[in-house]
Parts: C-alpha cells; sequence; structure tokens
C-alpha cells in the first residue's frame, strides 16, 4: 500500500507548498508584466508627454483654430447622445425584459450590433443612406438640413455607436426586479405609469445613470465614425479626437498628448466612477 | 511507528495572519473506525480535515497517513477521498463520469473504468442514474454520487468535511443511516467533520470534540456523553441546563440546592452545573430527601410521547426537565414538585466578559 | 319620446366587463406604441444605414463586387487584418485568462490597482492609443533608439499595429472570464485534487470546461473590435499602400480617393463579417450568462 505513495515521492524534488508558491509567483509575474508593459507603459508616455512643459504645451494646443471648438463640441454631442441614448435605451431595456414579442432575441442582438460593428463601416452606412446623394438625404437637404458632414451627422454617429451602453446596464436590473412591488402597487390603486415611476424607476436610475456616463465617455473617444461623417470642418464639425489626430500628423506630439491626457483623464474618471457604481448596485442587488 | 491509527496528527497548527484556526492538535484516527471531529462553526475542525487531506499547508506540526508522513506531500500524492458538504460534483459531466473521474486521471483503461464505475454505482444505488447530469439530481442522490467518486479510485482514507449540512433534516438521517451501513460494508477509515452532536454520537467510533482551534475531549461517544471533561463538552453535548452557583464544601450551592460533584473546584469560587434536561428527576415533594430541593412548576408542554417541564427554582433560575409523557405525575403550573440533580456535572464558571455559549 | 324596448341581447354582465376590456386594449395600445417608437429608432440608427450600404455596395453589380474583393490591395488588406487579428487574439486570451486568474483567486497588495488598470483601455480614445505609441517608437521615442539600433521597424509597420490592437482589446477576455471564474469558486478544483489530477489535467478537464463560454465571448469581442479598429491602427500605419493597410485603412481611402464604389463594397463585407461575429457572440453570451448563474 505505501509503495504508490513513496514512488511518487521520488519524483517529486522541492515539496508540494514550494511547488505551489512557485506557480503563484509565476502566474502573478505574468499578469502583472502583461498589464504593466502593455497598460502603464503607454499611458506613462502620455501622461509624462503631457505634462512635460506643464501647461504652455496645453495653452499652444488650444491657441490652435477651431480649439476650443471642438472641446466643446466633442462634450455637448457626447452629452447629448448619451440622454438620448438614456431615454430610448431604457425603452429597449423594457420591452427586452418584460415584454413578450415575436424577433425578440433578434432584437437583442441588433442592439449589440454597434458593439461588432467597425465604427468606421458605421460612418460609412449613415452616409450611405442619409449622405447627400440620397433621397432622404437630399429631401432633408432642401429644407435646410444637411444631414451628412454636419453636427447633426456627428450626434447620429454617436447615437449608433453608444446605443447599447444604457440597454446593457439597465437590462440586468430589471431582470433582477421582484415584480411583486409593482404588483402591490397595481393592487393598491396606482397606475401602470405611476407604477412605473414610483416603483421602478428608483431601481433602474442608478443603473441609467451609470449607462449614460459610459456611454458619454465612450462618444468622448470616437474617432472611425465621425472622421467619416463630420466632414471634419474647422470650427464647425472638427471634434476633439480629430484634433488629436491632427496634431500628431503635423509632428506636435506634445501637444496633441495635453489635449489627450485631458480627454482620458475625463474618460478614465467616468469609467472609474461607473464601476464602482455598478458593483455596489450588483452587491445590494444580492443582498 | 507501528501503531493502529491510519491517520496521525501531531502539534497541527494553522495561522492566518494574526488568526489561529487550528492550535496545537493531535489525535489519531484509528484504522478502520469512523472518527469525528464535532464543533461549533470556527471550531477549526474543517480546517483540520482541510489539512490532513492537503487542501491547505499547516502552519506547523506533522501528519502521517497509514504510517507514511505526508505533510509535505501534494494533494494528489496523498490518495484520500474527499467529500465536500456542496458535493463539488463536475457540473458539465454525467454521474459516470464523475464516479469515474479519479480512474481516468490515472490513466486505468476504460473497460476497468467501467467495471469499478458500474460496481460503486450499484453500491449507491444510484445505477440508473449513470447518464444524468448534477443538475437534474436531489440533494441526497448528487451526496451520494460524490461518496461513490471519492470511493473509486480506492482511497486509503475517507474524509469527510460535513457531508449532511446542506441537506434537509429527514435526507439527512436516512444518509446518515445509509452510511453507517456503507461503513460496515467497506470498512474504509473515515474521518468526518460535523456541528451536528446526534450526527457524531450515532456513527462515530471515537469523537474529537473541537472548540476554538483546540481539542476539548476524546473520546468514545458513550463517554463524551457521560463524562465531560470540560465546561465547554459539558455545555454542547446534549442541550443541558447551565445554572450558576457557587463552591462550598465539594458542592456547588445553587440557591437551596446543593449539588455534588464540585470536589475539583476551588472552595467558594463561582461554578457552574450543567444538568441535561432528562437526568431532571422529579418527585412528590418530599423534606427528607437530600439534594433533592423543591422548585415551582412554570410551563408544562406534551410534545408527543415527552412533556417538556419548566421549572423555577428557588433562587429565581429556571431549568427544563424532559420526561415520558406517561411518567407525568399531576403537575400543572404553580404547583411545588421535588427535583433531584445529583446527575449535574460541576465546572468552573465562565470568565468574565466571556461571550455566552 | 317613447323608448322602445327590444328582445333583450345577451352581452357579457360582468360588471364593469367593459371597463375592463377598455383598459387592457388602452394597454395593449401603448405596449404597442413603445415598441414601434423603439423600432422607428432603431431603423433610424441601424436598420437603416445597413439597407443603404447594402444597396451602395450593389449599385454596380455583382461583377464589381467580384474584382474588388479580388484585387490585390484589397486582399492584402483583409490579410493584413487577419495577421493583426490573430496575434491579438493569441496574446489577449492566454495572458488574458491567466490576468483574470490571478485577480480573482490571488489576494496581493495591489490587486485593486491591477483591477482598476484592466478597465483602462476602455476609457482611451483610439487616437489617443496610438499616439502613445508614436511617443514609444517613433522618432525621440522612449523604446525607439533600442529598435533601430536593431533594425527593427516598430512604426508604420506591422509590429505597431499589432501593439495598439493588443491595448485596446485587452479588457475583454479578462472581463468576460473574471466573472464566470469567481462563479466556479474552488470546490470542483479541490475534489479534483483529492481525486489525484494533477495541476494541468485539473485545468483541462474541470476549469476549461466551466469557463469555455465566457473565453469565447471575450474572444469573439477581441475579434469583432480587433477587425473593426480605425484610428489608433490609422496613425500608426502611416498609410503606406498595399504595405500598411488594413482592411479598415482601406475603405477610408478608398473614400479619399474617390473609388466609392470599392469603399462600400468592403465595407459591406466587414459589416457582414461583423454580423457573423455578432451571432458568435449572441451565442456565447447567452451560455456566458448560465455559467455566471451558476
Amino acid at each position: 500500500m505505501a509503495s504508490a505513495a513513496q514512488t511518487v515521492q521520488h519524483r517529486r524534488v522541492l515539496p508540494a507548498p514550494t511547488v505551489t508558491r512557485l506557480r503563484h509567483w509565476t502566474l502573478r509575474g505574468a499578469a502583472i508584466t502583461y498589464l504593466v508593459t502593455m497598460i502603464v507603459v503607454p499611458v506613462a508616455a502620455i501622461v509624462t508627454k503631457g505634462f512635460a512643459a506643464g501647461l504652455d504645451t496645453f495653452q499652444e494646443a488650444m491657441a490652435s483654430p477651431g480649439a476650443w471648438e471642438a472641446i466643446s463640441l466633442t462634450l455637448v454631442a457626447s452629452a447629448l447622445a448619451a440622454i438620448i441614448n438614456a431615454i430610448f435605451g431604457t425603452m429597449l431595456a423594457y420591452i427586452l425584459v418584460r415584454y413578450r414579442f415575436r424577433g425578440r432575441g433578434l432584437l437583442s442582438a441588433v442592439v449589440d450590433l454597434p458593439f461588432a460593428i467597425p465604427t468606421l463601416v458605421t460612418g460609412v452606412m449613415l452616409v450611405a443612406i442619409y449622405g447627400p446623394n440620397t433621397p432622404i438625404g437630399k429631401a432633408f437637404g432642401t429644407v435646410g438640413i444637411p444631414l451628412m458632414f454636419s453636427q447633426i451627422a456627428i450626434l447620429l454617429a454617436l447615437c449608433v455607436v453608444t446605443l447599447p451602453f444604457v440597454v446593457r446596464t439597465v437590462q440586468p436590473v430589471l431582470l433582477e426586479l421582484d415584480t411583486a412591488e409593482e404588483e402591490a402597487a397595481q393592487v393598491l390603486g396606482a397606475s401602470a405609469w405611476k407604477t412605473f415611476r414610483a416603483v421602478v424607476m428608483p431601481a433602474i436610475r442608478p443603473a441609467i445613470a451609470a449607462g449614460a456616463l459610459l456611454a458619454f465617455a465612450r462618444g468622448l473617444g470616437e474617432f472611425g465614425s465621425i472622421v467619416f461623417v463630420s466632414g471634419n470642418i474647422e470650427g464647425r464639425t472638427k471634434t476633439a479626437p480629430y484634433f488629436i489626430f491632427q496634431l500628431t500628423n503635423q509632428f506636435k506630439p506634445d501637444q496633441a498628448a495635453a489635449v489627450a491626457t485631458l480627454l482620458f483623464a475625463i474618460s478614465f474618471g467616468l469609467v472609474l466612477v461607473t464601476s464602482r457604481l455598478v458593483r455596489t448596485e450588483r452587491k445590494e442587488a444580492k443582498s | 511507528m507501528t501503531t493502529n491509527a491510519a491517520i496521525r496528527v501531531q502539534n497541527l497548527t494553522k495561522r492566518f495572519g494574526s488568526f489561529v484556526a487550528v492550535d496545537d492538535i493531535s489525535f489519531d484516527a484509528a484504522e478502520g473506525k469512523i472518527t469525528a471531529l464535532l464543533g461549533p462553526s470556527g471550531s477549526g475542525k474543517s480546517t483540520v480535515l482541510r489539512m490532513i487531506a492537503g487542501l491547505e499547508t499547516p502552519t506547523n506540526g506533522r501528519i502521517w497517513i497509514e504510517d507514511d508522513e505526508t505533510t509535505f506531500k501534494s494533494v494528489q500524492e496523498r490518495r484520500v477521498g474527499f467529500v465536500f458538504q456542496h458535493y463539488a460534483l463536475f457540473r458539465h459531466m454525467t454521474v459516470a463520469q464523475n464516479v469515474a473521474f479519479g480512474l481516468a486521471v490515472r490513466k486505468q483503461s476504460k473497460a476497468d473504468q467501467a467495471r469499478r464505475v458500474d460496481e460503486l454505482l450499484d453500491l449507491v444505488q444510484l445505477s440508473p442514474f449513470a447518464d444524468r447530469f448534477p443538475d437534474q439530481l436531489s440533494g441526497g442522490q448528487r451526496q451520494r454520487v460524490a461518496l461513490a467518486r471519492a470511493l473509486a479510485p480506492r482511497p486509503q482514507v475517507l474524509l469527510l468535511d460535513e457531508p449532511f449540512g446542506a441537506l434537509d433534516a429527514r435526507v439527512r438521517q436516512d444518509l446518515r443511516h445509509w452510511l453507517d451501513g456503507l461503513h460496515r460494508e467497506l470498512g474504509v477509515t473515515s474521518l468526518f467533520v460535523t456541528h451536528d452532536q446526534d450526527e457524531a454520537l450515532e456513527l462515530a467510533h471515537e469523537v474529537v470534540v473541537m472548540h476554538e482551534g483546540r481539542i476539548e475531549q476524546m473520546g468514545s461517544p458513550t463517554q463524551i456523553y457521560n463524562e465531560p471533561q470540560t465546561a465547554f463538552v459539558a455545555g454542547f453535548i446534549g442541550s443541558p441546563n447551565v445554572l450558576q452557583g457557587r463552591v462550598a464544601a465539594g458542592h456547588v450551592l445553587v440557591g437551596a440546592h446543593r449539588l455534588p460533584g464540585a470536589d475539583h473546584l476551588e472552595e467558594g469560587a463561582a461554578a457552574r452545573a450543567f444538568v441535561r434536561p432528562h437526568d431532571v428527576r422529579l418527585a412528590e415533594p418530599d423534606p427528607e430527601a437530600a439534594a433533592a430541593v423543591e422548585a415551582r412548576v412554570d410551563r408544562v408542554s406534551t410534545l408527543g410521547w415527552l412533556s417538556r417541564v419548566m421549572l423555577r427554582l428557588d433562587d429565581g433560575q429556571t431549568i427544563v426537565a424532559e420526561i415520558p409523557s406517561d411518567e407525568l405525575i399531576d403537575l400543572t403550573e404553580g404547583t411545588t414538585v421535588a427535583v433531584d440533580l445529583r446527575r449535574a456535572k460541576a465546572f468552573e464558571a465562565e470568565p468574565v466578559g466571556a461571550p455566552a455559549e | 319620446m317613447s323608448v322602445v324596448l327590444g328582445p333583450p341581447r345577451l352581452v357579457d354582465v360582468t360588471p364593469g366587463g367593459e371597463e375592463m376590456r377598455r383598459r387592457g386594449r388602452r394597454r395593449a395600445l401603448v405596449r404597442s406604441a413603445i415598441v414601434a417608437v423603439c423600432l422607428l429608432y432603431l431603423t433610424v440608427v441601424l436598420l437603416g444605414p445597413l439597407v443603404g450600404i447594402f444597396l451602395s455596395a450593389f449599385r454596380e453589380g455583382l461583377p464589381k463586387i467580384g474584382e474588388t474583393l479580388t484585387s490585390p490591395d484589397v486582399r492584402h488588406a483583409f490579410f493584413l487584418t487577419f495577421e493583426i487579428t490573430i496575434v491579438t487574439l493569441l496574446v489577449t486570451t492566454t495572458f488574458g485568462a491567466v490576468t483574470a486568474w490571478v485577480l480573482v483567486r490571488h489576494r496581493f497588495v495591489g490587486r485593486r490597482i491591477l483591477n482598476a488598470l484592466v478597465e483602462l483601455p476602455l476609457a482611451m480614445s483610439p487616437v489617443t492609443v496610438g499616439l502613445a505609441c508614436v511617443l514609444l517608437f517613433g522618432r525621440g521615442g522612449w523604446f525607439e533608439p533600442w529598435f533601430t539600433a536593431r533594425g527593427i521597424q516598430v512604426i508604420f509597420a506591422l509590429p505597431s499595429m499589432i501593439l495598439v490592437t493588443i491595448f485596446i482589446c485587452i479588457p475583454f477576455v479578462i472581463r468576460s472570464v473574471a466573472p464566470v471564474l469567481d462563479e466556479l469558486g474552488t470546490e470542483e478544483e479541490d475534489a479534483a485534487r483529492t481525486l489525484g489530477a494533477s495541476t494541468l489535467q485539473t485545468l483541462f478537464r474541470v476549469i476549461l470546461p466551466n469557463i469555455r463560454w465566457g473565453l469565447f465571448y471575450g474572444i469573439a469581442l477581441t475579434t469583432a473590435r480587433s477587425i473593426g479598429e480605425i484610428g489608433a491602427v490609422l496613425i500608426v500605419s502611416g498609410m503606406l499602400k498595399g504595405q500598411t493597410e488594413t482592411a479598415t485603412i482601406y475603405v477610408l481611402t478608398a473614400f479619399e480617393e474617390r473609388m466609392d464604389a470599392e469603399g462600400y463594397i468592403v465595407a459591406l463585407t466587414l459589416a457582414a463579417i461583423s454580423i457573423v461575429m455578432l451571432l458568435v457572440i449572441e451565442i456565447s453570451k447567452r451560455r456566458k450568462i448560465k455559467e455566471v448563474m451558476g
């Protein structure tokens, strides 16, 4: 009976706990090296370059034509798109969770489409149907509303690209929501709308906020679709990411880094805040 | 070291940071017998079991399985069978594949595997379920599969971590009897962890009572039950009444009661007397009898064949007596009875500031 | 005026029945309205544009499509995209799985920081990523001298394009595997070890089968994202025609050079590939959710 155990014993050189500890540290080392070299180093490059010459570089960059317009346009357009998608996203999440209809699975897949399609192709698609040479584009053109190569185009592109965010944050919350509370409200005489406002809304409000913030952060950095549909007109349809792109191509990497650091700081801050929001939501829901 | 001990543990200690989960434990588990590690949650018993299995590394101490020192061996090398509280069945494998796992990783032939799987499923009476998945089985069935899986590679010893803890009371009872029968048939050395004293006292040949990382007492179930050696054991086993009193001339004074058996305690010290509900003898009030003093009946509850009588002693403390309903003398609330507490066990009082048991 | 009472008609005499039916009808109407509004929105932002690109690509007929997709520039562009995607997948899947493991199973100082680091690429605009690569490997960059000394061309060549795509795709596998691994717990692993399975055996027989949908989901997202990358890759590629043009860059330059038809065709091809990826994403997402629910 002891022989089997003894044969195995001879094979091993180090006692088991040491082997385990070695394995732990190799894995940990690999993970840390991966994240540090692939993420920390590039971010450090941006941030150090951005702060290198201090505020002067930033001011220089912002003195370029159309700089301030680009930043404000990016902020405003992303915010608007986030709000629009907060409304429609909530509606979509609601019907996907609560309603039964044919094609519900298909609808769910369609909502995820912007995550799969290249952003550039999104831009191409928009121009293909709303461009100045299309029936729809021409129709709006005669009324003086240019759908493409305008600020509307930017808003539209951002709406497409950030569509899934609010749906995805609200859906799981709605799924976990116990309908008993809504039923209680209805028994007490509340109308459907009042029930929604009093029972459902408070529960999903943080999820909507988280989704909207993520959509906003995503919109700030959007490039692929906007570079195609906006026309990149200085002072009118040039966005912050395009501005950074321009500065880089003009061999002004320090200015580009300054603007990029600002943009990144805003986005990363938002992502951290929403991560914590989502995590506390999930903990509360579990309890 | 020639012993009869299938498992030997010496000075086993486990620290998690500054927290000492297991403090200098030493005991033997006899060959072919069932040993129970009994204790409340947090007593360290599961940690001891896991260290024996190799799932945790001891901070200090040594472990032998079948006279081989296994302190530094890996889990795989120890050839122990382990049954988890929540079954830990491989959810993506069928019952048959689960049971065969220990054989498959040792590269046994498919034919041998199949034969052994059939043998074991037959043993645990789950042959028709061979191709089902764990989520299609009830809790009791899952635990039987877990047992079959652990036994398939013919382990040297069988370790069970609160094996019936996740099951409801009725299933727990059934499985307990079934495990007893299984052990009689197989005779594998078994060490199991439980907080359920009924389980430990019924199944085990040897009980090790643990509390806060230390062994309180070891012995046969009868010894543990009838001869508790520490206050903890006296209080943990048998759900006794606890009476507070003071030591006087080898007796514990509880109000007007003088309870014997306090010779080992300090004169004048505060003490506790533990007396089990069914050890409380009731009789018609008789001023002649010694150690039998009067108490007032507060309440009588009849639960079928058993009745519970709540009594109030003269110093205000209450105790519960359990007597067969047909021996109920004419007891109503407010009447006085003679209470015989001679079978109480006396121990030192609780240290001040300690939380109640 | 006298009221003439005709013979009694058989009507539903449930008290309030009429009102209930009216309310039921109103509710159904509201529901249909909400669904209609949602569908309208989706048509405007997604379905309409999909139709648009489909029509535009087919405008010059099938032969043009065949011609475009077999042209050397297009073939090379797709091949380049494929190369980048494969390498990205290999790196992010293996290291991502290891990182997910370490983040879930290990406890050590700085784990929370590492966790936050994983979110970082999601917050960065692709142009910023491209810029970072330029700052590291471009002229005067931190690492540029080391590579130039060895004659290795990073920027304006394949290596930099791969690097930026890896950066952007890092979070996907990690974030999809971690919750599944977390839910799995260690009990099955412990059981496997007590039954004699070595580490590798446990990994392949117990752990991987249980996390495979989480893995597939992460892989599908990485593939879609990597195929679709434009911003970062545009900056570091230098847009050397036929050499560092990915499929997406090809589309951009095609339109810039007024080769609209070719642009639409390749764009539609990319859209079609994404839709296939979407199917994979959806299937694995559903299975992954089951894995997380346990």
